[in-house]
């Protein structure tokens, strides 16, 4: 059995011998993006489960770990590992767990900390807690983050944007229920292979592969009238992870609508802007700007890649970019709002309205502080500028049942389905009333 | 065309409407359908079969809990909003808004543009379930508090988020002797409030309103209230005749659309769909079977003090009153403990009036036999009984129950508590009351939430909680406050669960409650060994098997479970040893009157809200005031650092050192200015700008800005702000400045430094909120202080930018601005220094209030402050000891300039023998969730009690009091060991 080790600060280490011996328990939050993270993983020679639980004895154990008032996304993701570990036959001994680690103004960067208090209360404070950051916290002898790894976990995420944005236009269409996640399954194994074989790794042969993609959804057999659309936005969690949000993907589709869920991108671009407009803002070190530029840039070159292959697909409808989505937010939120999605979550918004999706699940954990401004605190102003958008904040908690989020999001269904008999008004353009101060990364 | 028929299934009724071609309405109904909702839609029905029988007919569901019926019958469903919406368009075609409230849930739709519609959130506040449960709070029907409403006089401010709050404040206005008159319309108030305020969401109510629903239909003086709150006239408030049933009719009305069927199909489909239904989530029975249970009962009922018969015994006793929020207990006991007689009655709404009757019994019983020689009260009617009757003794519930507790367990090390409305728990550590947790920010209901269920399912509670005792699939309904319980009560009821098993249900919720969302507990070992149980609630079986069942672990309750309160304060009045008790006499009762009236302070800004008791002879007792001058005496008031900042920060406005003739700058007092506004000040008068701050916050302001409050589940002082920044555009200043600020002061003893996401992008909020920004220039750059060079640079170009002020200038003015904000700091720690001193020369406690610099605002905390020093402490604030501490690893992620100074300031006050600390929380604060645990941890393992004040925009001082008495009794307690 592994030694436990410690670091001068009392944290239990992930030691080398861990790395042979345990396996380690990680979250779920998008399952083909995750699922392709995990994949990788594993080929780095780790042991590696996805949990893919969803039952109430998940929120039980939250609520019995974590402080009943933290956001909802902690309670489950902390609930989760720990129920997976006290009932998911698991030698406790031999699981480490991974959580990721930000480290913005939004109370969710003490996800780890409160997961090491629970473990405390659980009688496992020996189970080691690895931290997946990009920021250089918490190192760990026997896990780190390597640069062709970070690489491919990049190229990972930018393959599972494409593919669920493009499998999202397809399944409520599919003739063969099932058809679009087959798909789905088939490109993430043979992506991931590809990774281990050095393959769909430079950008050349990525926008073959989003090509090949999108043919292959595109080849899969679909029927019917076009669907009405609604986007949905929100805290990261509870927006993609059908735990926090009670399968809301499947009840639009139940309800014969096609959801549209912005990726992941965007997120990623958004988190390393905001070092860059940290400098601008506040001042601090131009090398750091620079760097976080230049990452940027790759990041947005590969994002670019994506659109064309959509767009020139014919088929499917491709996002916008995030320098779009950045102009779409001038005069609703400043470059500094950056806790949680930020200006993002309306700039989503903004661009699922310009792009004729008016109908939107705002989704938050009750009480979400970054959303009371970006989410809520923007609809009217949304309302008012867009009349026939139609917006509903959803709040997710242990509490909040599902009816009464159902009955809600049906509200709004109703509203979409009478909205589409009128005629909708024109648009209003968006008049910026500041300019961006940003120079964007060049791309 | 065929007939259409509407059925709408809500929270609490059923409603079937029939209309012709003409849209005219053949037949309506509107009926209770007690958790029983399909059988209650096809009574209706089968009721009218002679009209329909044979026919095709066009039918839909609508209705919260229609959605369910409707799926497992299959037949079509439509959602209620867009249902009445529909309604209205076809009856009152030129309606302009329409707010309904139902059952449980209140809705406002808005016409003109594009429809827009809003619904309440997860909170069932201010609607048909609230005032259901306000009734019976105050012991009347629905209808008898409307006719009570219409007589009121002046209206109390009762919070308008949620019942549970509501009910705590009623609860002291009540306790206190307030007129039912005037809390039943201040009820309705809000009503009002919460509807007006958590949906309209920035859009204004006017135009030709109709209003709808149950409540509406029935309750004129909530008809009034909405009418005078809205300022409406007779042509645009338009209540109309079947105003209970539009959502039905609009269901009717969407049928149009649908195939019609004939009528025995559908009563066939909603027949066959009972098989259906499934139950979920389900956990084990309470019982498996009636030995359990009767083994259960017998080893429980094996403690009991002995019963001495009032009858014939002959000595010395002493009374002990327990005045709860909703209960009045009476103990009347021997020297040794035993009982002569006890009582427990719900108090009715007045318990003055039952005290002293019971009074007069127990004299009568006495007779000559008796003297009782001496008189405790304790509970939250305390004041108030203590003064009307002379009693010997108030004593704080926590200290009363303890002595209880002891008198059964001596070793007892963790009570429980769970009456009619608050939930009290605290461990015993070293013979004193150590670490307490009330239950005042969002669970309160407890056992009087069981209560009101049991009557809206048409039962008493007594039979209600046995109901649950063996049913074999208890349904699980998760654990939040109980008011987001009425929605999981729906969802079972949905799915099928029977009454037994919701009984079941609902007791184990109440347990979970206390458990995980008050205590917070893991395990048993983490409550403790030896764990006593009482208050009303725990008399209930299903509930007692419940907390057994989750802690995993047999636990005490005393028979007299129900009046320990009482029991202890007898105990505590036996202690005094008193020759005789100055308990008013059978004859002083006699001629015993109490009149009650309503007043408001006008003495200082916290205008407490005060009831004049009177009693006979001329005796006064005022309550709900915070210091003693409507006693009129002046306060004397200890050394209080809270005061001095804010009397400080409110000092800065005008044109400081210079001309002001750049314009007026109006800054809002809100959020990050009570850290930064010397820094602001200093630069803009540097400037020559002329500071207009914002007035102080009050009520008043509050509900100025209140319709554009965008998340009604923010905290109580950003909703301030709206207030605040609409003030100032009234006052006509030339710019509004507000910037936005991510990053506090760093001040070296965090990882990082910032503020919480309200508090860094509120200013953004505001502008896109609050529609008279669009005439006043709103200045919200993002600035960050913590890089003074940087600062510098790009104050110097905003200024030019925005106000054309030469570079250097700005540089100046930012450097003087710098140098203020630290003349302002080192001030206040040297202040704090002073009063330390003095303190410890005086040999006075000191009191260290932890919490955000926006605490001292007197409408955000309520004169807490006074209340702190009314006992004899002297206050600093955190950020005068904070600083003595170095920076040092922490347990959760420190990189917040506010709470790395609470930590600190609990780390400092470890080390001081003579210093206590208070933390301040603003309800609704997520990252005090946070701070919450590790200031615990850091205050425990320092040998110190934690004590958590909760704020939020409702001044009862109530839990508060508890609080802080039972931290100086602890106080106390340690001294003597």
């Amino acid at each position: 059995m592994a030694k436990l080790v410690y670091d001068e600060s009392g944290r239990l280490l992930f030691t080398k011998e861990m790395k042979e011996e345990y396996t380690l328990l990680m979250p779920q939050m998008l399952p083909v993006h995750f699922g392709m993270l995990k994949k990788l993983l594993e080929c780095e020679g780790y042991k590696v489960d996805m949990l893919t639980t969803n039952h109430r004895g998940i929120v039980d154990e939250g609520l019995k770990y974590v402080h009943n008032d933290t956001c909802y996304p902690a309670l489950l993701v902390i609930g989760q590992l720990i129920d997976a570990v006290k009932h998911g036959g698991y030698d406790p001994h031999k699981v480490g767990l991974l959580i990721t680690q930000t480290g913005g103004g939004c109370r969710a960067s003490n996800y780890i900390h409160l997961l090491r208090k629970a473990l405390e209360k659980a009688d496992m404070a020996y189970i080691p807690v690895v931290s997946v950051n990009l920021s250089g916290l918490e190192k760990n002898p026997g896990f780190s983050l390597t640069l062709p790894f970070v690489r491919k976990a990049v190229y990972a995420m930018m393959y599972g944007d494409i593919i669920v944005n493009v499998a999202n236009q397809v399944r409520p269409y599919e003739v063969k229920e099932g058809a679009a996640d087959e798909m789905i399954d088939h490109w993430s194994q043979k992506l991931v292979d590809g990774f281990q074989a050095g393959k769909g790794m430079s950008r050349a042969q990525m926008r073959q592969n989003f090509d090949a993609i999108c043919a292959d959804f595109a080849a899969i057999p679909v029927a019917g009238e076009p669907k009405i659309r609604v986007g949905v936005v929100g805290e990261i969690y509870v927006k993609f992870a059908p735990l926090g949000n009670n399968n809301l993907e499947k009840f639009l589709l139940s309800e014969g609508v096609e959801p549209v869920v912005p990726g992941l991108t965007d997120f990623i671009i958004f988190k390393i802007f905001n070092r860059v407009s940290d400098v601008d803002l506040y001042g601090g070190k131009w090398i750091k700007k620079a760097a976080c530029k230049a990452f940027m840039a790759y990041i947005e070159g590969c994002q670019k890649d994506m659109i064309e292959a959509l767009e020139r697909s014919g088929r499917f409808r491709a996002p916008g970019t995030f320098r779009q989505l950045h102009s779409l937010v001038q005069g609703y939120l400043g470059d500094g709002n950056k806790m949680g999605e930020g200006w993002l979550l309306t700039a989503e918004m903004l661009e699922l309205i310009h792009s004729g999706t008016n109908n939107i699940v705002c989704t938050q954990p009750f009480g979400c502080l970054p959303n009371h401004i970006v989410g809520k605190g923007m609809i009217r102003k949304l309302k008012d500028d867009y009349p026939y958008s139609n917006i509903v904040a959803i709040d997710y908690d242990p509490g909040a049942t599902k009816i009464n989020q159902e009955n809600r999001i049906k509200l709004m269904l109703a509203n979409a389905k009478g909205l589409t008999h009128q005629e909708a008004a024109p648009q209003r353009a968006p008049q910026p009333q500041r300019e961006p101060k940003l120079a964007h990364a060049n791309v | 065309m065929s007939l259409r028929v509407g059925i709408d299934i809500g929270s609490t009724t059923v409603k079937v409407v029939v209309l012709n071609e003409q849209n005219k309405l053949l037949f309506r109904s509107y009926e209770r359908h007690f958790s029983k909702t399909r059988e209650r839609a096809l009574e209706t029905l089968h009721s009218i079969q002679d009209m329909l029988a044979g026919q095709k007919i066009k039918v839909t569901i609508t209705g919260s809990a229609g959605l369910g019926v409707a799926n497992a019958a299959g037949i079509d469903f439509v959602q209620e909003v867009y249902a009445t919406a529909a309604a209205v368009n076809t009856y009152i075609p030129d309606t302009d808004a329409v707010i309904e409230l139902g059952g449980e849930d209140a809705k406002i739709i808005f016409f003109g543009g594009a429809l827009e519609e809003r619904m309440n959130g997860s909170c069932a506040g201010g609607t048909g379930a609230f005032i259901d449960q306000m009734a019976t709070l105050m012991n009347v029907t629905v209808t008898e508090l409307d006719a009570l409403s219409l007589k009121h006089e002046k209206i109390y401010p009762i919070a308008s988020r949620c019942g549970v709050f509501a009910k705590s404040d009623i609860q002291p206005i009540l306790n206190q002797g307030g007129r039912k008159e005037d809390v039943a319309a201040s009820i309705f108030q809000a009503v009002v409030d919460q509807t007006v305020a958590g949906l309209t969401q920035g859009r204004e109510l006017k135009g030709k309103i109709v209003f709808l629903g149950g409540p509406l239909h029935f309750l004129m003086g909530l008809r009034q209230r909405f009418v005078e709150t809205l300022k409406l006239d007779g042509e645009h408030a338009i209540f109309p005749e079947d105003g209970d049933c539009f959502a039905a009719m609009g269901a009717a009305l969407c049928a149009t659309d649908y195939e019609p069927v004939l009528f025995e199909t559908v009563l066939k489909k909603l027949e066959d769909s009972a098989e259906t239904t499934t139950l979920v989530d389900t956990m084990p029975p309470l019982f498996e079977n009636q030995e359990e249970y009767d083994a259960f009962v017998a080893r429980h009922n094996a403690n009991r003090p002995p019963e001495v018969d009032i009858h014939t015994y002959t000595g010395p006793a002493w009374l002990g009153l327990d005045s709860g929020s909703t209960t009045i207990k009476l103990a009347l006991i021997t020297e040794n403990g035993g009982l002569l007689y006890t009582y427990y009655h719900s108090n009715l709404g007045n318990p003055v009036s039952i005290v002293l009757e019971q009074l007069k019994k127990i004299y009568e019983l006495c007779g000559d036999r008796i003297e009782i020689k001496g008189a405790a009260v304790t509970g939250y009617g305390e004041d108030l009984i203590k003064n009307a009757f002379n009693c010997d003794l108030g004593l704080v519930e926590t200290m009363a129950h303890y002595k209880a507790a002891a008198h059964f367990e001596p070793d007892v090390d963790f009570i429980i508590d769970i009456g009619g409305q608050d939930m009290k728990c605290f461990k015993i550590r070293n013979g004193a009351v150590d670490s307490i947790m009330l239950n005042e920010a969002c669970s309160s209901g407890c056992g009087s939430f069981i209560e009101t269920f049991a009557k809206a399912l048409g039962y008493d509670i007594a039979t209600f909680s046995k109901l649950g005792l063996f049913t074999q699939k208890p349904v699980n309904l998760g654990s939040r406050c109980t008011v987001f319980m009425n929605s999981s009560v729906k969802q079972a009821q949905k799915d099928g669960a029977s009454v037994e098993d919701i009984s079941a249900g609902l007791s184990t919720s109440i347990v979970k409650n206390a458990i995980y969302k008050v205590i917070r507990a893991a395990s048993a070992d983490d409550l403790g060994q030896h764990i006593v149980v009482q208050g009303g609630t725990f008399l209930n079986d299903a509930v007692l098997r419940a907390f057994e069942q989750e802690l995993g672990r047999n636990v005490t309750r005393p028979v007299i479970s129900g009046i320990m309160g009482a029991f202890g304060a007898a105990l505590a009045a036996r202690d005094l040893h008193l020759e005789k008790s100055s308990l008013l006499g059978p004859k002083a009762l006699e001629k015993f009157v109490h009149t009650a009236k309503p007043a408001t302070c006008g003495l200082c800004t916290n205008h407490c809200s005060l009831t004049v008791n009177s009693f006979d002879g001329g005796r006064r007792f005022i309550s709900g005031n915070r210091c003693s001058r409507p006693l009129g005496e002046e306060p004397t008031r200890q050394p209080d650092l809270m005061r001095y900042k804010y009397a400080k920060l409110r000092a800065l406005h005008g044109k400081g050192q210079g001309d002001g003739s750049r314009g007026r700058i109006g800054i809002p007092f809100g959020l990050n200015m009570y850290e930064n506004l010397p820094f602001w000040f200093e630069l803009f008068t540097r400037l020559n700008f002329e500071v207009v701050l914002s007035p102080e916050s009050s009520r008043k302001l509050y509900l100025k800005g209140q319709r554009t409050i965008p998340s009604d589940t923010v905290c109580y002082p950003a909703k301030l702000l709206h207030g605040h920044v609409e003030a100032l555009v009234e006052a006509g200043v030339d710019a509004i400045f507000y910037p936005c600020m991510p990053y506090n002061f760093n001040e070296g003893v965090s990882d990082n430094n910032y503020n919480c996401p309200v508090v860094a992008y509120y200013p953004e909020l505001l502008a896109a909120n609050v529609p008279e920004l669009k005439t006043t220039r709103f200045l919200d750059p993002y600035f960050g202080l913590h890089r003074p060079k940087d600062f510098e640079r790009r104050a110097g170009e905003w200024f030019f930018n925005e106000f054309q002020v030469p570079k250097r200038e700005t540089s100046a003015a930012v450097k003087a601005a710098y140098a203020a904000y630290e003349a302002y700091k080192n001030d206040l720690r040297e202040t704090g220094r002073a009063y330390i001193d003095q303190a410890r020369r005086e040999g006075k406690p000191i009191l260290v209030v932890a919490g955000r610099p926006y605490h001292m605002d007197p409408e955000i905390n309520h004169g807490i402050n006074d209340l702190i020093t009314s006992y004899g402490f002297i206050l600093v604030t955190e950020d005068a000891v904070a600083y003595l501490e170095d920076k040092a690893p922490r347990h959760v992620l420190n990189q917040w300039t506010y709470h790395a100074r609470m930590y600190n300031a609990a780390r400092y006050v470890c080390t001081q023998k003579d210093m206590e600390l208070i933390q301040l929380v603003s309800f609704g604060c997520g990252i005090d969730a946070i701070t919450g645990d590790e200031m615990r941890s850091i205050l425990e393992q320092g040998g110190k009690l934690y004590t958590q004040l909760k704020i939020d925009d409702i001044s009862n001082l109530g839990a508060v009091k508890i609080r802080i008495r039972s931290l100086m009794a602890a106080i106390e307690a340690r001294k003597e060991h």
